[in-house]
């Protein structure tokens, strides 16, 4: 019954998204845009540390910009947990019997699925960069996206229940999230960089989430690889425990919340 | 009546902060009833449906739904009562249909079966035809009955609603009140708030919640019947001096609220009086049988014009 619930949770999260087409371009259009304008802009002016010769701004740039747009699609799915609660939606859920994971699970795993459909379509341009990626390391790329859309949707969630209004939200992603994607080697990479920053992406989890999407993207694409990025292991192995660690916040907080006053 | 009870609290105080929502609450529901809390708004009905909708654990007292405790079988209790809650509780963005059926899933339902159960709902509350509209499109009237049948679907034994007629046209409340007759009738218990007066007297029973406690309880017509006798209310041009007449003329102790001195019980000989003997300190009188405005009044000594407690009429 539980599953149940958290598939059908998880499904109101895909339509509700599907329905809102701002939200749609919002999430697929900004990283592109991002994208395009910074790689085509930077051009031959920029030369990444440790990439191999000829790697192009836009090259360089791609598996960046899938992450962000994971990141964008994830969070966005956590808003609406600030307007359901809004609302009043959320207290027919709070009352339904079903254990509070469920909640948690379905709102995330619905955020998941929407993160990862879209970086399917993200993923169709790459031959536009020169990145040519096979089978197996579209599905490997789409697999890390999974595990990081989870962890991202698991910490968006944890943020936002305890924010109450969709502007507070906006504010804790822009002074939290954008600069975690900033200095994850999204934009540059961790060699080229002071070494405080050095020191700062060290301890970045998204540094990780990045290091095993350019990974996975490799086999197709020598120039998304770089010298001294942590490996695949451990950077897959790091990523999945912040999933966990935020996964436990998010039910945490939940949990919390039930016994005292919410909603 | 503990055996037959729907409902029972017993003992319950719940404070927010410095703000003391319950103080002592003992109360029960009859099987089958359909009763209302009335009450002022900050009278506490909220906090007390929250703890019966098992959203919040009592901090003092307890609290049980169908011999269930709301803290301890709270699982169980959420499978067997349905709740409308005073905030629209539907996406919007889906339809009808999918409202009930995302609804229904919650509660483990699926199917054929539950494809049933919604069609049945859909055609008591005359929605078939709306089925696949967003509720976004729907009138204000029209959602609260695709919020009804959501809180149907699962045949719960006993309905929660808090405020549900606020918002609504008259002949939306109208509906509204005659649906919940026939969830009586078909033998659910159902419990309602409201701060509306003139809408209560077709309830089996209601509880007047004031300042956190129970004031009075009863049969509509019989709390009215307990105010005793007839009231007068004089609109005087001193009303403080007319108070002053009536108490050494006729040995009587009007209440003065407003511009208004009121009387109860010997009223009407007492008015032919004050008519006969200083009709110059009157400007109109009423009479009038007693009404739930004036058990409330008696109960808690300040007039429904103080405490906000108005018919929809006179508020709008």
């Amino acid at each position: 019954m539980s599953a149940l619930a958290t598939a059908s949770l998880a499904q109101r999260e895909l339509v509700r998204f599907l329905r809102q087409r701002s939200r749609v371009t919002g999430a697929l259009a900004t990283p592109l845009v991002f994208w395009l304008a910074l790689g085509a802009g930077l051009g031959r002016s920029f030369r990444p540390i440790g990439a191999p010769d000829g790697t192009s701004a836009l090259a360089f740039l791609f598996p960046g910009t899938v992450l962000l747009m994971v990141l964008f699609t994830a969070i966005f799915a956590t808003i609406s947990l600030i307007e359901d609660r809004q609302s009043g939606f959320l207290q027919s859920v709070r009352v339904a019997p079903i254990p509070s994971w469920s909640l948690v699970l379905g709102n995330v795993l619905g955020g998941t699925t929407l993160a990862v459909g879209q970086g399917a379509l993200l993923l169709l341009l790459a031959p536009l960069t020169g990145v040519h990626l096979g089978w197996g390391s579209a599905l490997t790329t789409l697999a890390m996206l999974a595990l990081v859309a989870f962890a991202l949707g698991a910490l968006g969630f944890a943020i936002a229940w305890r924010v109450d209004s969709t502007a507070g939200y906006h504010a804790v992603m822009n002074l939290l999230l954008m600069p975690m994607w900033m200095l994850s080697g999204a934009l540059f990479p961790q060699q080229g960089a002071a070494g405080w920053m050095q020191v700062l992406m060290t301890f970045n989890p998204m540094t990780y989430a990045l290091a095993a999407v350019r990974r996975c993207m490799a086999s197709g694409a020598p120039a998304a690889t770089l010298d001294g990025m942590p490996p695949l292991g451990m950077a897959v192995m790091v990523t999945a425990l912040a999933a966990l660690l935020a996964i436990l916040a998010a039910m945490h907080a939940v949990g919390r919340t039930t016994r005292r006053q919410a909603i | 009546m503990n055996g037959d009870a729907a409902i029972v609290a017993a003992g319950l105080a719940h404070t927010y902060g410095d703000v003391q929502a319950l103080r002592g609450v003992d109360f029960q529901v009859r099987r089958g009833t359909l009763v209302a809390l009335l009450g002022p708004n900050g009278g506490g009905k909220t906090t007390l449906l929250r703890i019966l909708t098992t959203l919040e654990p009592p901090q003092q007292g307890s609290a049980s739904v169908l011999g269930l405790d709301v803290a301890r079988d709270r699982a169980a209790v959420r499978r067997r009562i349905g709740v409308v809650f005073q905030s629209p509780a539907l996406d919007l963005r889906l339809s009808v249909q999918e409202n009930l059926r995302h609804h229904g899933h919650l509660y483990g339902m699926r199917g054929r079966a539950l494809g049933s159960r919604i069609t049945a709902e859909l055609e008591r509350f005359e929605l078939v035809a709306r089925r696949d509209a967003r509720v976004a499109t729907l009138s204000g009237g029209m959602r609260r009955r695709v919020e009804l049948a959501k809180a149907l679907l699962t045949e719960p034994e006993v309905l929660l609603l808090d405020e549900p007629t606020v918002g609504l046209d008259p002949l939306a409340r109208q509906d509204l009140w005659r649906e919940l007759g026939h969830v009586r009738d078909r033998g659910a218990t159902v419990l309602l708030t409201t701060h509306l007066l003139d809408e209560v007297e077709a309830c089996d029973r209601v509880a007047i919640l004031d300042q956190g406690r129970i004031v009075v309880e009863g049969e509509p017509a019989a709390l009215c019947a307990a105010v005793g006798g007839d009231i007068v209310r004089f609109e005087a041009r001193d009303p403080e001096r007319l108070a002053a007449l009536l108490a050494s003329s006729c040995g009587v102790t009007p209440v003065v609220h407003g511009g208004e001195v009121r009387l109860e019980g010997v009223a009407t000989e007492i008015a032919r009086r004050v008519l006969l003997e200083f009709p110059e300190e009157v400007r109109s009188v009423t009479w009038a049988r007693p009404t739930l405005a004036d058990v409330f009044a008696h109960a808690t000594g300040r007039s429904v014009v103080d405490a906000e407690l108005l018919p929809e009429a006179v508020r709008t």
